[in-house]
């Protein structure tokens, strides 16, 4: 079986590296792909929609209608993963307590519980190490830059790399950090469940609804010259600021759907109980 | 592109592959495919591709790390067969 399975990764193996000899070379300006419309987007990408970073262009303006749909798998996925692993209803499960002022811990078999918001016993996770200062120290100051760095990454990615996918990704990833450096708890505080179901529904909306916009203003599915009418821009600014709105868009969608994502895997679907 | 940094890249990243199905420990496996995963995103920084490099990095190495280790953390130490 091993040498069957050898056999056929090798075999694999040598077809896909056979036909990389028929890629055009890397740069080539002669390749298909370099002769058509990448000229068009290098030349008239800045005049056409006054984006100076033309991979933000061509993505969210040219290629607009592929990156909605981008973001609808990255919906799709999160909506798969909470559906395949969150656990509803009641289910008894063991709780553990901190008692505060001796340090006991108790445990309490069964569905029974001390109420949460009580100021002598503090809930704890049998699978959660004790609290380590360094870390949620560190991390209570680094979250908030993160999240700032994520706004302008999302905002700025007109002008440099990055855009709705990515700060998106490091906006969810503050709220994951700030889920493993306290516990889900915390960060189920926070950001509640059924708020990040409906900032991933509502990214998609912006996304769909600028779509929507552009043809009440007269214009094709997600052409942004057309919102120039209700804006006090002419078409090309407009276009500008209809690749802001669904970078938006793209970035609560993703941000959303990663927190549900890492919630449900790191809790088993049960939500109580995090890394 | 700077041949020598590509070719050094590329040695690393086909040692990452090749550990990576190669550990037995699967924390071990998801730290690794992390490593992996930032090494692809500097090929692509090399490469000039800074926006791909940029996702890879922070969808890659990042955040999909942090998803395989919460799934490892989810799963016990010995198989049952």
């Amino acid at each position: 079986m091993r040498l069957a399975g050898l056999i056929i990764a090798a075999f694999t193996g040598t077809v896909l590296l056979y036909s990389t000899v028929d890629f055009p070379a890397w740069g080539d300006p002669a390749s298909p792909a370099g002769t058509h419309v990448s000229p068009h987007y290098l030349e008239r990408g800045l005049e056409e929609t006054s984006v100076p970073n033309i991979v933000t262009a061509v993505l969210a303006d040219y290629r607009s209608f592929d990156t909605m749909f981008e973001a609808t798998v990255i919906f799709a996925a999160g909506a798969v993963c909470v559906i395949l692993l969150r656990i509803f209803g009641v289910h008894t499960r063991d709780r553990y307590y901190r008692h505060l002022l001796t340090g006991v811990t108790i445990h309490v078999i069964g569905d029974r519980k001390i109420p949460e918001d009580s100021e002598v016993f503090e809930r704890i996770d049998a699978l959660w190490v004790p609290h380590d200062v360094i870390i949620s120290t560190i991390s209570r100051i680094l979250i908030p830059f993160i999240q700032l760095f994520a706004l302008y990454v999302l905002a700025h990615g007109h002008h440099s790399p990055g855009g709705g996918f990515q700060g998106g990704v490091i906006l969810g990833a503050s709220v994951i950090l700030m889920a493993i450096s306290t516990n889900l708890r915390v960060s189920l505080e926070r950001v509640g469940e059924r708020t990040v179901a409906l900032l991933a529904a509502l990214g998609l909306l912006i996304y769909a609804g600028t779509g929507v916009l552009c043809m009440l203003s007269g214009g094709n599915y997600l052409d942004y010259g057309a919102l120039a009418e209700w804006l006090p821009v002419d078409p090309v600014a407009a276009r500008s600021l209809g690749i802001l709105l669904v970078e938006i868009g793209v970035g609560v969608t993703v941000s959303a759907t990663m927190i549900a994502i890492y919630r449900n895997l790191a809790s088993s679907g049960r939500m109580d109980e995090g890394l | 592109m700077i041949w020598q940094l590509d070719l050094l890249i590329l040695t690393l990243v086909i040692l990452c592959a090749v550990a990576v199905i190669s550990v037995r420990d699967l924390l071990g496996c998801a730290i690794l495919f992390g490593a992996y995963s930032f090494l692809m995103c500097l090929l692509w920084a090399v490469m000039g591709a800074v926006d791909v490099a940029f996702t890879e990095a922070s969808v890659g190495a990042g955040v999909s790390t942090v998803f395989l280790v919460a799934a490892v953390f989810r799963t016990t130490r010995r198989t049952k067969d």
